[in-house]
C-alpha cells in the first residue's frame, strides 16, 4: 500500500487585485500518493497552474488545508515553503529556466546551493548522468538546444533528490522528438519511485500520466486512472 | 548558501556587465579619491601653515595696532594703516617693572625700494628693526655682526643683508663694508645672514635688516611701528605676559576697559589657533563637497542595482522556487553592491594617494615645507564611507529583489 503524500482538503485560491476578488480554486479536494504520476489538465484560466502553484508551495491557499506528508503546510511562512521546496520539490518550466551563460554543471548544482550543506559534486554529476548529458557538463546553457536544456532541468529538479517533481508545460517549447524524449524520462524517473505532478493542455503528453485529473472553472471535474494502453494507442495514432 | 558562492554569484553578475559595473564604480572612485585627495591636501596645507607659524618660535608675542575681534585677524593684516603703536609704547614694554617676564621687546616697519650698488639694482624690500632682532628671531648673522641699540637710536645707516639680496647684488663678492644705496640713501653693510628660508610666510632671505630709527625718520617719514614682537623668557609665562602687555599698553595709551583697546594683542598659539580654525574650516566644507559627490555615487548604484533587480528578476524567481529564502537574496544583491563600492574605494583610494603624493611633489619642488599626509585614519575612513554607501544604497534594491513573489518572477517577461 503506498503512502499518501499530499492530501488537500476543501483548498480554495482567490486573488484579490483592486478591491475585486477573482475566485480562482473552489473547494479542492485532493489525494495523491508516492509514486504517482498525475497529469493535471485544463484550458488556460481554468485554475490547474494555481493548483500546481499551490501543491508545489509555491503559493498558499486561501482557504482549506494542505497536509503534506502528514503534516499541515497551508501557513507556513514564505522562508519554511522556500526550505520545503529546497528539499522536497523539483521543478521543470515550460521555459527551461535555466541561468544564462552558465554552465551546465553550474545550472544544475543551483538547489544544492541553498541547502546549507557543503556542495556534493557526485551528486551532481548523478543527476546529470542520469539526463545523459555528462558530454555537455561545461557547455554554457546558451550553447544548449531546446531538448537539452530541458534536460539540464530535469537534471537540476532531481540534484537534491526530492520525492516530488513538478513539471509545468515540460515539453511546450520542444519540438516532438525531444518533448518524447523529456516524457520518457520523466516516465523513468517515475517508474524508479518518483512521484510526478505534470502540468499540461496536451493530450498526447498527459498520456504518459497513470492519472488523469481535469480542472475546469477551479473545480475537478474529471480524476481517472489511466491504463497502460492509452498511450499504446495514442503513439499508434500518432504514427498514421 | 556558503558565503563563497554568493561572492562567486556577485562576481559573475558583475562581471557580465563589464562597462556598467565600471561606470557605477566610478562614482565611488571619484568621491572616494575626492576626499582622501582633500583631507591631504588640506593636512598638507595646514602642516605649512603650522611650521611657517612655529619656525617663528613658540615664545613670540605681537602686538598689532588696532583693535581686532580675538579670534579673527588684526586689522592691520587687512591692510588698515593704524598708528597706535609708537616708540613709547616700545620702552614702556622694555621696562622690567611693566613686563617682568620679556627677554627682548622690537619693533618692525617695513618699506619696498630700489637697492642698489654700484651699477647694480635690485627691488628690494628693507625691515627696520631694533637692535634684539637677532633675539627675537633666533637669527645671527653669518659675517660681521647687527648694530647695536645705541647705533639704532644716533640714526646709523647701517645694512644687515638676507642671504639672496647678498647674493642678488654681490654676486659673492663680500659686502662688508661696502656701501649699498636704498631709496638712494646711502648704508654701508655690517654683516649678512646664513640662508634661512621662509618663516612666519615671508622669505627671510630677501630682506634687508636696517635700524627701525632710521627706516622711520629716513626712509618711511613716519613715526609708529607696524608691528611689535616680545620674546617671553618661559613658555608658560605666555598668558602672564600678554596680560602685563595689555595693561602697560592701556596705560600708556590712556584707555580704562579692554573694550577700548587700540591694539590686538597675539601669541603664536593664537595665531596658529586662527589659523587652524580657518583650515579646519575650509577642510570641512570641502570635504563636505566631497560627501555629497559619494551620496550622488550611492545613488548611481541604487539606480544601477534597480536595474540589474528588474533585468534578473527571472533568475530571482528560479532562486527562490528551488529554495533560495529572503535573505540569501538579500545578501547576494547586498553583496554586489557592496562589492562595487569596496572595489570603487580601493581604487579610489589608489587614485586619491597618488595625486596627493603628485600634490605633495609639486609643493616640495615649489619649495613649501609640505608634509605628505595620507594617513591610515582617511583610508580607513575612506573603506568604511564606501561599504556604508554601497549598504546604505544597497539595501532598498536588495530588499525589492528579496521580496519577490516566486511565481510572478518566473513569468515576468
Amino acid at each position: 500500500m503506498p503512502s499518501e503524500l499530499i492530501k488537500l482538503n476543501k483548498i480554495c485560491k482567490d486573488y484579490i487585485n483592486e478591491e475585486v476578488v477573482t475566485k480562482v480554486l473552489h473547494d479542492i479536494d485532493l489525494d495523491i500518493n508516492e509514486g504517482e504520476f498525475v497529469a493535471i489538465m485544463g484550458p488556460s484560466g481554468s485554475g490547474k497552474s494555481t493548483l500546481m502553484h499551490i501543491l508545489g508551495f509555491l503559493d498558499k491557499p486561501t482557504c482549506g488545508k494542505y497536509l503534506y506528508k502528514g503534516k499541515d503546510v497551508s501557513n507556513l511562512t514564505d522562508d519554511q515553503l522556500a526550505e520545503i521546496r529546497n528539499k522536497e520539490v523539483g521543478f521543470v518550466f515550460q521555459a527551461f529556466n535555466l541561468l544564462v551563460r552558465t554552465s551546465v554543471f553550474d545550472n544544475v548544482k543551483l538547489p544544492m546551493l541553498y541547502t546549507g550543506q557543503k556542495l556534493d559534486k557526485e551528486k551532481v554529476l548523478e543527476a546529470i548522468k542520469s539526463v545523459g548529458l555528462l558530454h555537455r557538463i561545461n557547455n554554457l546553457s546558451n550553447q544548449l538546444s531546446g531538448g537539452e536544456k530541458q534536460r539540464v532541468a530535469i537534471a537540476r529538479a532531481l540534484v537534491n533528490n526530492p520525492s516530488l517533481i513538478f513539471a509545468d508545460e515540460p515539453t511546450g517549447n520542444l519540438d516532438s522528438k525531444s518533448g518524447k524524449q523529456i516524457m520518457e524520462i520523466l516516465q523513468d524517473l517515475n517508474e524508479k519511485g518518483k512521484t510526478i505532478i505534470l502540468v499540461t493542455h496536451e493530450q498526447y503528453t498527459a498520456s504518459h500520466a497513470k492519472r488523469i485529473i481535469k480542472i475546469r472553472d477551479g473545480t475537478i471535474i474529471s480524476d481517472t486512472i489511466v491504463s497502460e494502453r492509452l498511450i499504446a494507442k495514442m503513439e499508434n495514432e500518432l504514427t498514421k | 548558501m556558503q558565503i563563497g558562492d554568493s561572492f562567486k554569484i556577485s562576481y559573475t553578475a558583475l562581471s557580465a556587465k563589464k562597462s556598467r559595473t565600471f561606470l557605477t564604480m566610478l562614482g565611488i572612485i571619484i568621491g572616494i579619491a575626492s576626499v582622501i585627495i582633500i583631507m591631504s591636501v588640506g593636512a598638507g596645507a595646514q602642516s605649512l601653515i603650522t611650521n611657517q607659524i612655529k619656525s617663528m618660535g613658540s615664545n613670540l608675542i605681537s602686538i598689532f595696532p588696532g583693535k581686532s575681534d580675538e579670534a579673527g585677524p588684526p586689522s592691520s593684516v587687512m591692510g588698515i594703516i593704524n598708528t597706535s603703536l609708537k616708540r613709547n609704547d616700545l620702552k614702556a614694554l622694555a621696562n622690567i617693572n611693566n613686563v617682568p617676564h620679556a627677554a627682548a621687546v622690537i619693533g618692525y616697519n617695513r618699506g619696498i625700494a630700489a637697492v642698489t650698488w654700484r651699477s647694480n639694482e635690485i627691488d628690494g624690500t628693507y625691515v627696520g628693526v631694533d637692535a634684539d632682532y637677532p633675539i627675537i628671531e633666533d637669527a645671527a648673522v653669518i659675517d660681521g655682526r647687527f648694530f647695536t641699540q645705541e647705533e639704532n637710536e644716533s640714526l646709523s645707516r647701517y645694512a644687515i643683508l638676507g642671504s639672496q639680496v647678498n647674493e642678488d647684488l654681490f654676486y659673492g663678492e663680500n659686502p662688508i663694508g661696502q656701501n649699498i644705496k636704498i631709496k638712494k640713501t646711502a648704508f654701508t653693510v655690517i654683516g649678512y645672514f646664513p640662508k634661512r628660508g621662509t618663516k612666519g610666510f615671508q622669505n627671510q632671505d630677501n630682506l634687508i635688516f636696517i635700524p627701525s630709527y632710521t627706516a622711520q625718520k629716513l626712509l618711511l617719514g613716519i613715526d609708529y611701528y607696524s608691528m611689535l614682537r616680545v620674546k617671553v623668557d618661559l613658555e608658560e609665562n605666555i598668558e602672564q605676559t600678554i596680560n602685563d602687555i595689555r595693561v602697560t599698553l592701556r596705560e600708556q595709551h590712556d584707555i580704562d576697559n579692554s573694550e577700548n583697546e587700540d591694539f590686538s594683542v597675539r601669541s603664536q598659539k593664537d595665531a596658529l589657533n586662527v589659523m587652524l580654525a580657518v583650515t579646519d574650516a575650509l577642510k570641512f566644507f570641502l570635504a563636505a563637497i566631497a560627501a555629497i559627490s559619494l551620496v550622488v555615487g550611492g545613488v548611481g548604484i541604487m539606480n544601477i542595482m534597480l536595474v540589474a533587480v528588474s533585468e534578473r528578476t527571472r533568475e530571482i524567481g528560479l532562486r527562490k522556487a528551488v529554495g533560495a529564502k529572503r535573505n540569501v537574496i538579500m545578501n547576494q544583491f547586498l553583496i554586489e553592491s557592496i562589492i562595487i563600492t569596496l572595489f570603487g574605494g580601493v581604487a579610489g583610494i589608489v587614485v586619491g594617494a597618488t595625486f596627493s603624493i603628485l600634490i605633495a611633489l609639486i609643493a616640495r619642488y615649489l619649495g613649501y615645507s609640505w608634509d605628505l599626509v595620507v594617513s591610515i585614519n582617511s583610508i580607513i575612513l575612506a573603506t568604511s564611507i564606501s561599504v556604508i554607501v554601497g549598504l546604505v544604497f544597497g539595501i532598498y534594491p536588495a530588499q525589492r529583489a528579496a521580496k519577490l513573489n516566486p511565481i510572478e518572477a518566473l513569468h515576468y517577461e
